[in-house]
């Protein structure tokens, strides 16, 4: 049952094949025998999984319908759960049981789908390849040497061994594009403002987005379908006709026109990972897209720019853990100062004080001009280019990654380094627009992915080319041989 | 760039973060190293402009001053480290 999409089981569940309670007991099954390899939840919601279940097995037999109804999911630890830990993978919340339910979890509860688990990410969504979480790093289910991409390690992880069929993540720099390259599934960051982020917890506002991983961008869809659409408790959230993802899966790609920016072919890319784009260029050729070169100029500024922008933005957003209203409290505080100062020095890891740090210096008096303004003109840059590509073309297309997964241990020595595996994902945040990555092939048995970047509010253009490009190859059907049990 | 131990504590104080003398080192080179790598934005010629702080240059939407929200302080308070009768307590301020 494990290795079904989620279409299937929902047509399972229709048809009276099986019921959710019966799945849900499969999958709960499969997580506890596979979690202890891969670390990828942090909470495994038996009781609240399985009440859910009959609840979605009650409500089908009144006569109730709907794609997600009975199907069991996993959320990133990032969003809150009413009465279930919401830890952000960060010492400073591993107490925190959040009071509400985010908005995003409010409505695939509403759709009855079923929460199995919380999975496990880079602490505060701070990370490229989740190993900065409190609860240790998730493994790649393709090699359990491998790092899964980070910040939404834990959910690609798990949707790549077939633990659950969908997750939630989020997206800042990259966090759900980069984990799903990684780990071999779909993954789609939609429009900044199109996925509510009320009771998200914040890391940098103004990139911050969340949306699915799953195996297929159909998958995706049903599952955006349900996560997307205006807010009124999101300041952020835009108010648009409700979006349909699904009625233009199959339209044709005739005379679709994909753009290759010559910046995402150039110095750094792996030599293997190029090869494998290429191919999965020519398919979409085959399927009648028209290509064309283009250039993003300002490509090599976004990793510096988004480093600026991010950092201030989470130095902001991480001042409200003070030890006073939730979350973690220093033992036998001094005085005030002292509860502050030691609350947040135990309570946060080092990677997260490291960005506060430097958010911090970025923002303080005299700096303000030279850093945070500066990046903001040039994150102007960075969008233009974009706007200018797309009087051109329909969607860009290259690598979602520069490599394949890296090993544990491997960049983690410089910080540097490590940002930089994000180069061709953040400069999408920047300009706040859509893009997918969709499994493409292997390089040494470690999949590669493909980043399609679309317009804003042209997901569902991204999904139809993705969807198309997965009838024609079974690039994200394959099975992680280290968890083919 | 290079950043002295002075520097890091001076961020370490406006930050609220207490360093060690070994985490106060190795931050110095790292955080050195860091601005180093965001300092390609200088080069940029940016004369004219427009700083973008959303990326639809939307503005925050506003609200009609009207009550939506139910009370939930006790709920909320409950999970607070420390809390009694409706306050949340910290050490003593004012002497």
């Amino acid at each position: 049952m494990y290795d079904k999409t989620l279409a299937e089981l929902s047509a399972g569940l229709h048809a009276g094949a099986f019921s959710s309670r019966e799945l849900t007991e499969e999958t709960l099954k499969r997580i506890h025998a596979l979690n202890g390899t891969l670390n990828a939840f942090i909470s495994i919601t038996d009781d609240v999984a399985l009440a859910e279940a009959d609840a979605a097995d009650a409500r089908r037999a009144a006569g109730e319908r709907g794609a997600l109804l009975g199907i069991p999911l996993a959320h990133k630890d990032i969003f809150c759960t009413k009465g279930v830990k919401t830890s952000c993978a960060s010492r400073m919340l591993d107490s925190f049981v959040a009071p509400y339910d985010a908005t995003v979890v409010a409505r695939l509860r509403q759709a009855g789908a079923v929460m199995v688990g919380k999975t496990n990410m880079d602490e505060f969504a701070m990370g490229s390849s989740n190993e900065t979480s409190f609860y240790g790093p998730v493994r790649n289910p393709w090699d359990l040497n491998a790092v899964p991409g980070g910040s939404s390690g834990g959910s690609a992880a798990a949707v790549a061994a077939r633990l659950v069929t969908v997750a939630t993540g989020t997206d800042t720099g990259g966090s759900i594009r980069q984990p799903a390259a990684l780990c071999g599934v779909t993954g789609i960051k939609p429009s900044y403002g199109q996925v509510s982020r009320y009771g998200m917890i914040a890391f940098a506002s103004s990139l911050d987005q969340g949306g699915p991983l799953a195996h297929s961008a159909e998958d995706c869809a049903i599952l955006l379908d349900a996560m997307a659409g205006f807010d009124p408790r999101d300041s952020t959230s835009l108010e648009r006709p409700a979006p349909d993802y699904l009625s233009t899966l199959n339209a044709p790609l005739a005379g679709v026109r994909i753009g290759l920016p010559v910046e995402y072919f150039g110095e750094g890319l792996d030599v293997q990972v190029d090869g494998v784009i290429q191919e999965a260029v020519r398919t979409l050729q085959r399927l009648g897209a028209v290509l064309k070169t283009i250039s993003l100029p300002n490509t090599p500024l976004a990793v510096p720019t988004y480093y600026v922008l991010a950092l201030a933005e989470a130095s902001s957003n991480l001042a409200r853990y003070d030890g006073v209203r939730y979350g973690y409290r220093c033992e036998q505080p001094r005085d005030l100062q002292d509860l502050y100062t030691r609350s947040r020095s135990e309570g946060f890891g080092a990677e997260v004080k490291r960005r506060i740090m430097i958010g911090t210096y970025t923002l303080s008096a005299g700096y303000y001009d030279a850093y945070y303004l500066k990046a903001q003109k040039v994150r102007r840059l960075i969008s233009n280019d974009f706007l200018r590509a797309f009087k051109e073309v329909d969607v860009i297309l290259g690598p979602t990654s520069p490599t394949v997964a890296f090993n544990l241990g491997e960049k983690t020595a410089d910080p540097v380094t490590m940002y930089l595996s994000d180069i061709y994902t953040i400069a999408v945040n920047l300009a706040g627009l859509p893009a997918i990555s969709v499994p493409a092939g292997f390089v040494g048995g470690r999949p590669v992915g493909m980043q399609m970047i679309g317009g804003y509010w042209r997901e569902a253009s991204l999904l139809n080319i993705a969807h198309r490009y997965q009838q024609e190859t079974d690039w994200h059907t394959q099975m992680p041989t280290a968890v083919d049990r | 760039m290079s950043l002295q131990k002075a520097d890091v504590e001076r961020i370490a104080h406006l930050a609220r973060l207490a360093l060690t003398e070994e985490e106060a080192a190795r931050y110095s080179g790292e955080l050195s190293n860091i601005l180093d790598f965001v300092r390609q934005m200088e080069g940029v010629d940016t004369e004219g402009v427009v700083p973008m702080a959303h990326p639809l240059d939307a503005t925050l939407r506003l609200r009609p001053d009207q009550v939506t929200e139910a009370d939930e302080r006790s709920l909320f308070q409950s999970i607070a480290p420390m809390a009694t009768e409706g306050l949340y307590l910290v050490p003593k301020v004012i002497e």
